[in-house]
C-alpha cells in the first residue's frame, strides 16, 4: 500500500515528533508514504490574508507535483494544510477561471481529482480496520480528545456531522482501549496564532481547553495539529499564569497514542520532544 | 362563411408601445372569414366593451377574438360581454398580445408581424368553436375541519353558527393543539387554559359539529363543493359509548413512565391515558405502541377495573368516508427541539429546554404545578438565559424567516419568571426584538423596564456545563461590544416554528401547495390568505406559517367566511372544458373500443364505464364515459386514446390543428 504524503513545514521542525509518529504506525501497519518530491510551504495563514491567488497556487503547486508523481491519494497530517489543499482543490473545481490562471503560472493542466486525506481520515480508513490486530498495549487512561477548528470545518466543505461534538477521533481511542471523556470543549479556538503576536490570548483560550479536560479527569489531551499542540504544549507556561495554577497534563498526538498501544518505544513515538513531560505510567499501564 | 369580430386592444401603452396596433386590426381586417376589425386604447374598458357589444349586434357576428392580455386575466370580463350581446360566451377566444408579444419583444415590424400571426390563429380557432353552457354542480353544504387547535377550533365554531354541519378532525386524542399547552398568553398574560377550554366544551355540545378524535385524513377525492374524504378512525380500544370518562384505568394502568407528550417531555402519562385534566373529549385511549398487552400480550389491568366495561382491546381502526363540499386545514406547527442545536448541546443538558418547555413550568396545570423548577433536580433557577432567535433566521439551520411569535413569548417567559422568582435574574439574547402589534411593543418594554430583565443583543454562540452550571458563552454587541460568558442554571430556547413532520404528504394528498418549509401555501400572499390554489380547500391558523392566537383566530374566522359564502350557493357553476367519447351512427355507435386506457391515465378517476343497449336492452358495446363533474379538462385522456375517440370541449383537435395549420400555411 502506497500513499502520498505532504508533510508541510510544520513535521519537519516543532512537529517532528508527529511526523516521527505517523512513519512509525504507517510502517506497522505495512502502509509507504512517499513524499511530495520537491513540496513546498502551502501559504498558511500568511497567503491567504494577503493575496488570494498566491494562497491558491502555492497549495495547487504541491497537488500538481503530486498529480505528477502518479498519487491518487494523499496525506496530510498538518490540519491547516490540510485545509489550504482542500479549499485550493474545491475552490480551482469551481472557478474555472481561477483555475486556467493559475494552470498558467504553473505551466501544468491539473486534473485536480486527488482524493486528500486528513490524519484522522487517513487512520480511519488505513489503520483502523487493522488495529484490533495490531494492538499490543491498551492504553487503559482516561483521555480528552480535542479536534480544535480545522479539523471539522468549514463544516460546508467537511460536511461533518456532528461539527460542534465530533467524534471520530473518541471512537479511534476507544479502539486503543483509552476512555475518551465527554467534554465541551472539543472544537473550541486554541488562540491558533496569536501565541506569536499575543500569547496571553492563547494562554487564556487554551488554559479554558486544559482546564475542562484536566477537571473532567483526562490525563491526557490527544491532538492531531501542529498547531494545537504548540499552544496546549509549548505556551503551557502563559496557560498555567492565566490559570493561576500548575497543570503537568500531557499532549500528545493521537498518532503517537496508537504507536503506543502498537508497543512502539516513547523514543519511536516522539514522546521525548514535547515541553510538558509524557509520563508513561501516566498514559499506560 | 364565419362572420368574426377582430378587436384589438393597446392595454395602454403595454401593447402599442411595441406592437403596431392599427397594422394588426388593417391585416387581421382581411382574413377570410373576419367581418370586421378595429383597435382601441383599452378594450375592457365600458366603451371597449360596448364596442364588442354593438358590433356583435351590428354586424351579426359569430364569433369573437379579443387581442389582448392573457386570457387568464380577462376572458372571463370579454365572454361576459358576448354573452350579453347575445353570443355564446364559448364563441369569444382571446389573443394574447401582451405577455406572448409586446412585453417579451423590441418595437420592431417583426413584433407587429408576430402579433398578426397570433391573432390568425385564433381566428381559425373560432372558426370551428362550438357554442357551449356551463356545467352545474350540486354544493355539499358540509365541511371538512382537519386539526383541533384553535384554527380548527375556531372555524368549526364559526361554519356551525352559520348553520352548516362541520366535521372536525383531530390527530391527537383531545382538541386543544398547542394553546392547550400555554400557561399565560401576551400580550395580556391572560390563562390559556381559561380561555380556550369553554371554546373546546362548545365544540363537544354543538349540535353541527361532528367530532373526531384520534382520526387522520386518509384521502381526498373529489372537487369543489363535491369532496369525498375518508377518515381513519385509529382504534381508541375504548368503547366511547360505555366509557364515563371516570378515570379509574388511567389510575391503574401499572405502564406510567411514558414521556407526556402534553407536558413536552417533563412528566409522565400512563398507557391508557387522557392528555390533560381538561381534554375533549375527555375519555381514555389506549396507547398500542406502549401498552403492556399490546406489546407482550398479558397485563389487562384497565379491563379488570372499568366499572363499565368499556375497554376493547379487538377495536380495529375504522376508515369513515365522508361527502364534504369544503376542507379547512387547521394542522398548526410545531417548534424544533433542543437535539437540533449542537451549539446548545445536541439535547443531552436537562435544563437546556425549550419554550414550549418553560410553558409547562409554568402552567399551574404543568408538571411543577406553576413553580419554576428545573428539569435536572428540580430546583428554582436563581439565574435564567433565554434565547431569541434559536434557530429562527439562520440559513445554516435551513430556516432563513423570522418566526415571528417568539420575541414576544420569550418576553412573557422572562416576565412570567421574574413574577415567579423575585430574586431571580434573567437575561435574553435576542437580534432585535419584533413586536409590531396591538399592545405588543409595549409589553416587551414592561419586560425591560418594570420587570427588569436583562435584554442582551447579541447571538449565543455555545452552552456547556461546568460543575453543574450551564456556562453560555455569547456576544453583547451593544456598548463596547465584548463576548460575555454567563453562569446560569436553566437555558430557554426559542426555538423555531417549523411545519408539522408529515405536513408535505398531507398536501400531496388534497393537492394543495407548500413552500419550501413545508408550510402550506396561500392562493395570493396578500389578496388570497386564507384560500389554497385548490378551490374549495381553504387554510387557518399555523399550518400556513408560525402566527399568534389573534392571527390565527382571524384567519380561521376569514375561512369560515369562506366556506359559508361558498354554502350560500345551491350549485355552482363549471367551465364546460371537459372530455366526451365520440358517438356516431349505428352499427357503430362511437369509434371508443373500449380499451379504457383513459380511464387508467385519468389523474382525477373520471373516467367510467357505460353499455350502450339496444331497444330489448342487450348490451350491444361498452365504451368509456367521462363524469364532467369529476373531469378537470386536463387533456391527458385526449393524447392517450389510440382511436382519437376522445376530445376535449372548447380545446378539441380541430380547433387545435386548426390554429397549428393558420401558422404554417402562411
Ligand atoms: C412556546 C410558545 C408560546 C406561545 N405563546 C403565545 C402567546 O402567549 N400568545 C399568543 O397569541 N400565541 C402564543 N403562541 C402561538 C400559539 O401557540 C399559536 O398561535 C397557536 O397554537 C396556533 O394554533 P393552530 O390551531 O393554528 O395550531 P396548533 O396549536 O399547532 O394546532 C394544530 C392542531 O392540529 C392537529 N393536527 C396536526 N396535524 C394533523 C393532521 N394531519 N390531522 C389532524 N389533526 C392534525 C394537532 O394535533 C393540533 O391539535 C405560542 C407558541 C409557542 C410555541
Ligand atoms: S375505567 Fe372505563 S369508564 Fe372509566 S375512564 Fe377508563 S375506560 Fe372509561
Ligand atoms: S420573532 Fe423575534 S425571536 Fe422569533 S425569529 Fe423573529 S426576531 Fe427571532
Amino acid at each position: 500500500m502506497k500513499l502520498g504524503f505532504y508533510p508541510g513545514c510544520s513535521l519537519t521542525g516543532s512537529s517532528r515528533e508527529y511526523n516521527e509518529s505517523i512513519l512509525a504506525i504507517s510502517k506497522v501497519a505495512g502502509i509507504e508514504l512517499a513524499e511530495i518530491p520537491d513540496w513546498n510551504c502551502c501559504g498558511a495563514t500568511a497567503a491567504h490574508n494577503l493575496n488570494h491567488e498566491l494562497s491558491v497556487s502555492l497549495p495547487a503547486r504541491n497537488l500538481a507535483l503530486a498529480e505528477l508523481a502518479e498519487m491518487e491519494e494523499l496525506v496530510v497530517p498538518c490540519a491547516a494544510c490540510f485545509n489550504r489543499l482542500v479549499m485550493t482543490q474545491r475552490e480551482l473545481n469551481e472557478n474555472e477561471s481561477l483555475l486556467a490562471i493559475v494552470s498558467e503560472k504553473l505551466q501544468f493542466k491539473l486534473k485536480n481529482n486527488i482524493k486528500i486525506l486528513n490524519v484522522i481520515q487517513f487512520l480511519e480508513k488505513y489503520v483502523l480496520p487493522q488495529l484490533d490486530e495490531l494492538v499490543k498495549k491498551p492504553l487503559n487512561q482516561d483521555v480528552a480528545c480535542y479536534y480544535g477548528c480545522l479539523l471539522v470545518r468549514p463544516q460546508k466543505v467537511m460536511k461533518a456531522d456532528r461539527f460542534e461534538d465530533p467524534m471520530s477521533m473518541d471512537l479511534i481511542m476507544q479502539k486503543l482501549g483509552a476512555k475518551a471523556i465527554d467534554w465541551p470543549f472539543k472544537t473550541e479556538c486554541c488562540g491558533a496564532g496569536f501565541s506569536v503576536s499575543k500569547t496571553e490570548i492563547v494562554g487564556e483560550l487554551s488554559g479554558k481547553i486544559v482546564r475542562n479536560a484536566v477537571d473532567r479527569g483526562a490525563k491526557a489531551i490527544v491532538v492531531a495539529c501542529p498547531m494545537c499542540h504548540s499552544n496546549l504544549d509549548m505556551r503551557r507556561p502563559a496557560i498555567e499564569s492565566y490559570l493561576k495554577r500548575k497543570v503537568d497534563v500531557p499532549v500528545i498526538y493521537i498518532t503517537q497514542a496508537i504507536a503506543l498501544a502498537m508497543g512502539l518505544t516513547p523514543k519511536q513515538a516522539g514522546l521525548q520532544r514535547h515541553f510538558v513531560p509524557v509520563n508513561l505510567s501516566v498514559t499506560q499501564n | 362563411m364565419s362572420k368574426i369580430g377582430v378587436f384589438i386592444c393597446h392595454c395602454g401603452e403595454n401593447i402599442s408601445a411595441t406592437v403596431n396596433c392599427g397594422k394588426v386590426a388593417e391585416v387581421a381586417g382581411k382574413l377570410e372569414g373576419v367581418a370586421y376589425s378595429t383597435d382601441y386604447k383599452y378594450m375592457c374598458s365600458d366603451p371597449g366593451q360596448t364596442i364588442i357589444k354593438q358590433m356583435i349586434k351590428e354586424k351579426g357576428l359569430d364569433g369573437v377574438v379579443v387581442a389582448a392580455c392573457s386570457p387568464r386575466m380577462h376572458e372571463p370580463t370579454f365572454r361576459k360581454a358576448c354573452s350579453e350581446a347575445g353570443l355564446n360566451p364559448y364563441l369569444c377566444e382571446m389573443a394574447n398580445l401582451r405577455e406572448h408579444c409586446s412585453w417579451v419583444h423590441d418595437k420592431s415590424d417583426a413584433t407587429t408581424q408576430k402579433a398578426i400571426d397570433i391573432v390568425r390563429t385564433l381566428v381559425e380557432k373560432v372558426k370551428h368553436n362550438k357554442p357551449l353552457s356551463t356545467i352545474k354542480v350540486p354544493v355539499t353544504k358540509k365541511a371538512l375541519v382537519i386539526g383541533g387547535g384553535i384554527a380548527g377550533i375556531q372555524a368549526s365554531l364559526d361554519i356551525a353558527n352559520a348553520g352548516h354541519q362541520v366535521v372536525l378532525v383531530e390527530k391527537e386524542p383531545s382538541i386543544g393543539g398547542h394553546m392547550s399547552q400555554l400557561s399565560e398568553t401576551f400580550p395580556t398574560l391572560d390563562c390559556s387554559q381559561c380561555i380556550l377550554t369553554p371554546r373546546m366544551v362548545e365544540v363537544a355540545q354543538h349540535p353541527n359539529i361532528t367530532l373526531m378524535t384520534y382520526a387522520e385524513l386518509e384521502k381526498l377525492d373529489g372537487f369543489i363543493g363535491n369532496f369525498k374524504a375518508t377518515i381513519r378512525k385509529k382504534a381508541k380500544s375504548i368503547d366511547e359509548k360505555l366509557c364515563t370518562g371516570c378515570g379509574l384505568c388511567t389510575t391503574k394502568c401499572p405502564t406510567k413512565k411514558i414521556p407526556s407528550e402534553f407536558n413536552e417531555g417533563l412528566g409522565f402519562r400512563t398507557a391508557i391515558y387522557v392528555p390533560f385534566p381538561q381534554a375533549v373529549p375527555n375519555k381514555p385511549v389506549i396507547d398500542k405502541l406502549n401498552c403492556q398487552y399490546y406489546l407482550k400480550g398479558k397485563c389487562k389491568v384497565c379491563e379488570k377495573v372499568c366499572p363499565t366495561g368499556a375497554i376493547r382491546f379487538d377495536q380495529e381502526d375504522e376508515l369513515v368516508e365522508l361527502e364534504v363540499g369544503a376542507v379547512v386545514v387547521a394542522t398548526g406547527f410545531n417548534i424544533m427541539t433542543t437535539s437540533e442545536f449542537p451549539e446548545y448541546g445536541y439535547g443531552k443538558y436537562p435544563d437546556v429546554i425549550t419554550g414550549l418547555q418553560f410553558e409547562r413550568l409554568a402552567s399551574a396545570s404543568g408538571p411543577t404545578l406553576g413553580e419554576i423548577r428545573r428539569p435536572s433536580d428540580g430546583k428554582i433557577p436563581e439565574k435564567i438565559v433565554f434565547i431569541a432567535c434559536a434557530g429562527s433566521r439562520d440559513p445554516a439551520k435551513g430556516k432563513p424567516y423570522c418566526s415571528k411569535i417568539c420575541c414576544m413569548y420569550t418576553a412573557k417567559h422572562a416576565m412570567l419568571y421574574q413574577h415567579k422568582v423575585h430574586h431571580g435574574e434573567s437575561y435574553v439574547f435576542y437580534m432585535d426584538i419584533r413586536a409590531a402589534g396591538k399592545n405588543y411593543d409595549e409589553f416587551t418594554r414592561r419586560a425591560i423596564v418594570e420587570d427588569k430583565v436583562n435584554y442582551l443583543r447579541g447571538r449565543v454562540s455555545k452552552v456547556y456545563e461546568e460543575n453543574g452550571k450551564l456556562i453560555v458563552k455569547g456576544v453583547d454587541t451593544l456598548l463596547n461590544a465584548k463576548p460575555v460568558e454567563i453562569e446560569v442554571d436553566m437555558v430557554v430556547l426559542a426555538s423555531a416554528g417549523v411545519a408539522n413532520p408529515g405536513s408535505e404528504e398531507l398536501a400531496q394528498k388534497m393537492h394543495i401547495s407548500y413552500d419550501a418549509y413545508n408550510f402550506f401555501s396561500e392562493a395570493h400572499p396578500k389578496l388570497k390568505p386564507v384560500e389554497t390554489n385548490t378551490a374549495g380547500i381553504y387554510l387557518a391558523g399555523a399550518c400556513q406559517a408560525p402566527k399568534d392566537i389573534p392571527e390565527t383566530v382571524a384567519a380561521a374566522s376569514g375561512a369560515a367566511a369562506k366556506v359559508a359564502i361558498l354554502f350560500s350557493q345551491n350549485e355552482l357553476s363549471r367551465e364546460p372544458v371537459v372530455a366526451v367519447v365520440n358517438r356516431s351512427a349505428p352499427p357503430l355507435y362511437s369509434t371508443c373500443v373500449g380499451c379504457f386506457m383513459c380511464a387508467t391515465a385519468c389523474p382525477y378517476s373520471a373516467i367510467g364505464e357505460e353499455e350502450i343497449k339496444d331497444r330489448k336492452g342487450n348490451v350491444i358495446k361498452k365504451v368509456a364515459k367521462v363524469n364532467p363533474g369529476l373531469c378537470q379538462g386536463c387533456g391527458t385522456c385526449v393524447a392517450f386514446c389510440r382511436s382519437k375517440s376522445i376530445d376535449l370541449d372548447g380545446y378539441t383537435n380541430e380547433q387545435m390543428y386548426s390554429e397549428v395549420m393558420a401558422l404554417l400555411n402562411e
